[in-house]
């Protein structure tokens, strides 16, 4: 079964698969934005803006 | 009883999953941390809410969330991949600089001064056009090429008015490549994979758009990547190379590995071979 989020940002609603976990970094196949996922309750995913970058960030 | 594996993380990208269900395919329990939400106690005795597992691999983004969570994992006594002193090296350029140097790898000529008075003179021994870098930094940040000592005078100049860590005036050749670089990844004692990593500007890191093709290793590139990945203390690590008259000379090695890229044109398993790296490095 998919878990349903709602974008943050274009507000469009999409389904991810039942596996995904907190911190994982989805798309929005609406606007293309990465989105980090924060909090999962029963089938709803909560997302937020993903941080792409910080000053020590980095391989 | 199969032992257990923890991954601590700030984001879970391609990496941190295939390792995971590298994992579970075999069995293999795996408790996903995330570092954002972590606290530790210091001082007392009890164990941390988390189950850390029998081995941690370490994948934090952040360097020093990265580098201080190792620390305090180790000293709980678990058993971290990459170790504290591992990641201390290869998060710094001027470490790793040492070791290599002492190891007796090829690495590029590289001065240090701590003023900008003492800077110009380094950069007179390097000689211009030359690279100024930070000590602690990725993804190519704040690496300047300095073409002449006017250049050179007016960033020194400005790095007074940074964080003391731009004060460390690290400056090296621009070493006369072709436009791309190797990087080699060294999990344990063997060079698993190889990429070139392709750009039109002196930063070819693969998250700043450099391409990526599949590299043969040969045995002159497998002996210098592990002895450089011997270097600084081993584990799972990307060792950066460049191409220079006919051999090669390391830069940098990571140790915080990104390798997405590396098994769409390479095909290699990455994370079978990190998964039994592990393994090995499971505490019993």
């Amino acid at each position: 079964m998919a878990k349903k989020v709602k974008c943050t940002e274009c507000d469009a609603e999409f389904e991810v698969p039942d596996d995904v976990v907190v911190g994982e970094v989805i798309s929005c196949p609406d606007c293309g934005l990465e989105l980090e996922v924060v909090e999962i309750e029963g089938d709803t995913v909560k997302v937020k803006i993903l941080q792409v970058s910080g000053e020590d960030w980095g391989e | 009883m199969p032992p257990t594996i923890s991954i601590i993380y700030d984001q879970i990208r391609w990496e941190e999953k295939a390792v995971r269900d590298a994992a579970l395919a075999r069995g293999i329990p795996v408790n996903l941390i995330d570092a954002k939400k972590a606290y530790f106690n210091l001082v007392g005795e009890e164990k941390e809410p988390e189950n850390f597992g029998d081995v941690v691999l370490q994948r934090c983004v952040s360097y020093f969330r990265n580098l201080h969570i190792t620390a305090i994992l180790e000293s709980k006594g678990y058993s971290v991949v990459n170790s504290y002193d591992v990641t201390n090296v290869c998060g710094n350029k001027l470490l790793t600089t040492l070791k290599l140097a002492k190891a007796g790898v090829p690495t590029p000529k590289t001065y240090v001064a701590f003023t900008p008075e003492g800077a110009l003179k380094a950069a007179e021994e390097v000689g211009y056009p030359l690279l100024i870098k930070p000590v602690i930094g990725s993804w190519g940040r704040l690496i300047v090429p300095l073409k002449d000592r006017e250049t050179a005078e007016a960033v020194f100049e400005e790095r007074l008015y940074m964080f003391p860590l731009y004060q460390v005036y690290y400056l090296q050749e621009i070493v006369k490549r072709p436009p791309r670089d190797l990087r080699v990844f060294v999990i344990g004692d063997e060079a698993v994979a190889g990429i070139y990593r392709y750009s039109l500007d002196i930063k070819t890191n693969i998250a700043r758009g450099g391409k990526a093709e599949a590299c043969h290793i040969t045995d002159e590139l497998r002996e210098i990547s592990l002895k450089a990945a011997e270097a600084v203390g081993g584990g799972i690590l990307g060792v950066d190379l460049m191409e220079l008259d006919g051999g090669y000379v390391v830069h940098e090695i990571n140790h915080t590995i990104e390798f997405h890229a590396t098994v769409s044109v390479t095909g290699v398993n990455i994370p079978k071979y990190i998964l039994g790296y592990l393994l090995r490095k499971a505490r019993r």
